[in-house]
This record gives C-alpha cells, sequence and structure tokens, in this order.
C-alpha cells in the first residue's frame, strides 16, 4: 500500500493548522474525504441532480441509476445476499434506533431481554434504554475487563433464552478492540436470538462479510469511511427486514395510500424492500459520495487498510512507552486491536492534552467519546484519543510522540 | 466600549467527568484576549509556553496560545460572563 501516493488523494492533508502541517489523528470521529469522494458529489449536483424514483424525466432517471448503483457497490462490500438487505439510514446511529423501534415494536415485551456490553457507544445502549422504558423489557450490560477487552464468559451466561437481540460493537470506537462477534453470532442464535453488529469502527478499517459473521444487522457510517456525513448503512437479513414494520412514514416507503369515504380513513400500504425504511426524498448525494468511497476502499484493499492500520498501531504503541508522563488504557498487545490508542498524560485532563497537540496541527479527540460506561468503569475523568487510518504514517507518529515528550520536560 | 463578546467567539462545555468549559476567543481578537488576561491572572506554572496555568480571584484555569481557556468549576453562564468581564476588559 503506497501512503505517500493515498495521501495525494486527501486534499486536506496539505494544509496548516496553526502554522503546522496537518496531522489528522481523529478518524475514529470522523475521516477526512479523498478527491474521489469529492468528484463524485460535485458531478452529481452539477450534471444529475434531480429526486429518485417515480419519474420518468431524464434527470431523475439517472439520479435513481446512481442512487441504486450505489446501494449495490455498498451490498457488495459487506457481501449481502442482496440489494434489497441495504436500507440507507442517516448514520449508525439511525440505523441501530431504527431496529431498537421497528424491530423492538413487535418484539419485544415485558418478559423479554436485550443484552448488550459495557463497551458500547452510547449510540447502542441509549435507543435500548428509551425502548426498555417503553416497552418493558430488561437491558442487561455484559461486563469489560480492565484491559478493555469484552469478558465474554459474563456475556454468554448474561445470555439465555429470554434474550431477543444482542448489540455489540465489532471495534470498540474507545479502546479499539476488536470483539469476537462471531463467537458472539453463535452464541446468540443458540439461544434464539439475533445479533445486531455496531459496525462504525469496523467496516471502514477491515473486511466485513454478513453472511460469515451471520449478523442479523449491521450499521455502519459512511463518514467514518471517507464517504459524506449524514449517509449511513443499515444491512438486514431480508426475512427480518421483511417481518419488521416501517420505522417512520411518508415518500419513499409508501406504496399506497388510498382515502375511503366509507371509514373517513386511509389505507397505507408500503413500499417493498429496501424502500420500505428509506421514507422521505433520500440522502441521494451523500450515497453516491458513499460509494465512491466504498470504490476507493475496495480498490486499496480493507486487508491492506487494516495491515497497514496495525503496523502504525504497534509502532506508536512501542513509541508512546518512551514517554514517562503518558498512559495508555485499554489493552496493552497491539494485535487485539484497530487503529486507536486511548491514553492520558500525567497531571492534565484530556481536553489539555488535545488543545497541547492542536498548537502543533495535531488532531485528537478528549473527553468520553460517546462512552461515559466505559471510562467510568476505567475510573477516568475522560481520555484522550489518537485514531489512524489509511492515510497517516510513521512519520507523523513521530511527531506525535516528540510533541507527548514535551510533557516529559514541565 | 468592548464587551466580552467582542473577544469571545464560543462558549462550550467539554465531554467528560471534569465538566470544564472551553472558552474560544475569535481569531483576530485573541491576542489581545490573552495579553488582557496575562496582566490580570497569576501565572503558576507554564508547559512549553503553550499552556499556561493561571490563577485570578482564587480560581484556577489554563489559557492555551492557540486562543482558548479552560475554566473547572464554573456553576453557571452568568458567573463565567462575570469573570471573563473582569478578566478581558
Amino acid at each position: 500500500m503506497d501512503v505517500q501516493a493515498i495521501r495525494q488523494d486527501f486534499p486536506i492533508l496539505n494544509r496548516e493548522v496553526n502554522g503546522n502541517s496537518l496531522i489528522y489523528f481523529d478518524n475514529a470521529a470522523t475521516t477526512q474525504k479523498p478527491i474521489q469522494v469529492i468528484d463524485a458529489e460535485v458531478d452529481f449536483y452539477r450534471k444529475h441532480n434531480a429526486n429518485v424514483h417515480r419519474a420518468v424525466h431524464t434527470l431523475s432517471l439517472e439520479a435513481t441509476d446512481l442512487y441504486e448503483k450505489a446501494r449495490e457497490t455498498v451490498t457488495k462490500l459487506i457481501n449481502a445476499k442482496n440489494s434489497s438487505e441495504t436500507v440507507f439510514v442517516r448514520g449508525t446511529t439511525e440505523a441501530i434506533n431504527l431496529v431498537a423501534y421497528s424491530w423492538g415494536l413487535n418484539n419485544l415485551g415485558k418478559s423479554d431481554e436485550v443484552l448488550v456490553s459495557l463497551m458500547e457507544h452510547h449510540s447502542n445502549i441509549v435507543p435500548w434504554e428509551i425502548n426498555s422504558k417503553l416497552r418493558g423489557f430488561t437491558l442487561k450490560y455484559a461486563n469489560v475487563h480492565y484491559d478493555g477487552t469484552l469478558d465474554y464468559e459474563d456475556f454468554e451466561s448474561k445470555l439465555t433464552k429470554k434474550t431477543k437481540i444482542v448489540c455489540l460493537s465489532q471495534v470498540s470506537n474507545v479502546t479499539g478492540v476488536i470483539n469476537d462477534v462471531k463467537r458472539i453470532a453463535r452464541a446468540a442464535h443458540d439461544q434464539g436470538a439475533l445479533i445486531l453488529v455496531d459496525g462504525a469502527q469496523s467496516v471502514p478499517h477491515m473486511p466485513v462479510d454478513v453472511q460469515e459473521l451471520d449478523a442479523d444487522f449491521l450499521a455502519f457510517s459512511g463518514h467514518k469511511m471517507l464517504g459524506p456525513t449524514g449517509i449511513g448503512v443499515l444491512y438486514g437479513k431480508k426475512e427480518i427486514l421483511e417481518s419488521m414494520s416501517p420505522f417512520e412514514g411518508g415518500g419513499e416507503m409508501i406504496k399506497e395510500v388510498s382515502y375511503n369515504r366509507g371509514t373517513g380513513r386511509c389505507g397505507v400500504s408500503w413500499n417493498e424492500l429496501p424502500w420500505k425504511f428509506e421514507a422521505g426524498t433520500p440522502n441521494i448525494c451523500g450515497a453516491i459520495g458513499l460509494a465512491a468511497a466504498v470504490k476507493y476502499l475496495s480498490g486499496i484493499g480493507l486487508g491492506n487498510v487494516l495491515a497497514h492500520e496495525k503496523d502504525l498501531t504497534q509502532y506508536a504503541m512501542k513509541r508512546i512507552a518512551e514517554c514517562k508522563k503518558v498512559t495508555v488504557y485499554g489493552p496493552k498487545e497491539p494485535s487485539q486491536k484497530c487503529g486507536i490508542i486511548p491514553f492520558g498524560v500525567e497531571g492534565l485532563s484530556s481536553h489539555d492534552v488535545a488543545l497541547f497537540c492542536d498548537n502543533y496541527g495535531i488532531m485528537l479527540r478528549s473527553g468520553y467519546h460517546c462512552a461515559q460506561p466505559l471510562h467510568e468503569m476505567f475510573k477516568l475523568e475522560s481520555s484522550a484519543r489518537a485514531s489512524f487510518y489509511l492515510y497517516n504514517t510513521k512519520e507523523e507518529v513521530d511527531r506525535f510522540i516528540e510533541v507527548l515528550k514535551e510533557f516529559d520536560q514541565n | 466600549m468592548s464587551t466580552v463578546a467582542d473577544y469571545v467567539a464560543r462558549i462550550e462545555g467539554t465531554c467528560g467527568a471534569e465538566s470544564d468549559v472551553i472558552v474560544v476567543f475569535r481569531y483576530e481578537k485573541k491576542d489581545e484576549a490573552i495579553a488582557n488576561i496575562m496582566k490580570k491572572a497569576t501565572l503558576k506554572n507554564t508547559i512549553a509556553g503553550i499552556i499556561f496555568e493561571l490563577t485570578f480571584e482564587g480560581l484556577s484555569f489554563r489559557l492555551y496560545t492557540s486562543g482558548k481557556a479552560i475554566f473547572r468549576g464554573i456553576k453557571s453562564k452568568t458567573e463565567l460572563t462575570e469573570l471573563l468581564t473582569r478578566l478581558l476588559l
């Protein structure tokens, strides 16, 4: 993988911040966009912009074609059986909410249980907490070891015949820990439960095959994989999606709305999959941009992206050990994780660290990273987080370490 | 006559148990804001000439050369505005 050639595709990497070359280490929050994605979006608005479906004019047909081809591109990426299983949503959060509300409506009641882990992003906790109050089911949390890895024994012991769905991130957005979701999927299915995989931090960084994982649902976001914001994907097995009620009403999700004078009401029938879950005018341009991002990543190969990130993480972990005041949280063994390194600096808050690094043009995230329960478990007020992607380099890591070493002088 | 709003672009609560508040100074006024604050507050420590740990009226806070300040233990927006008025004007 030629990282220097890849960097040429990202115009933003040429800019300076506070008089220094930009080093972007906040990829777990969002990623930068290659010119191929930017061009795809500009091209759509310059040449093809129209609303999709249910029109006969040329522009609408072109827009529909591009939008549906984007769906096919994403379907291929995750190896779903059929593009009807690929629903475009705003992002991972909306995808999980869709499942919690729509699937939960007909499948979760007072005697049921939902199982999540303590390492989940708030987006895979809060929708279940809200729906637990609405529907009365019990929400259980599986423990996480103090090194940030999942306690599989605890997870499996909390999985019972009452469990209707388990919801687990494939990669933690705080520690980068890679969970064995295939093992959890098997265990869930053995108990008759479904599995929802939060792929927000995995799909952008490694090959993910929904058939191999036997995932019932997979949620991920476009903006974390070089694509635009406001577009994401919910994958669901066709038979499960077909059994679900729509999440939102109006526009694209409708087949027919007919007023009955006798009853004074409208009879409504739903569109087919996947449009049943795509109410209103979808984010057409976003989907086209996401497809361009998927093609870009597929061209490089997600296996190569993962190998690069693991190499960078291993290097960074080794070099961070040279910094006396820095403590890395989560697993110390780089092979257990993706390119995410949470850390703290003695005597400073995470925000101090992030602002200090910002002064040198290094973009880090600080805070809870939307995972407060995990921070509480680690007994941390917050953490600083460096997260890598395919365009980051060892030279950038070296500069980062140089900056972190300044804390040792003070 | 200058106001706090002339100097401050944005005030944001940070994410984390610290409940810190970040004050972001307007880019074109940041040097003036930093100079005013440095005149009035007492310097306790500095890290690499980038982070300045200061105290003012018994309150510790941090000022950054990039034009930001972090305050901890501020109870309300009014309290912060009054503090910034005394520091900046």
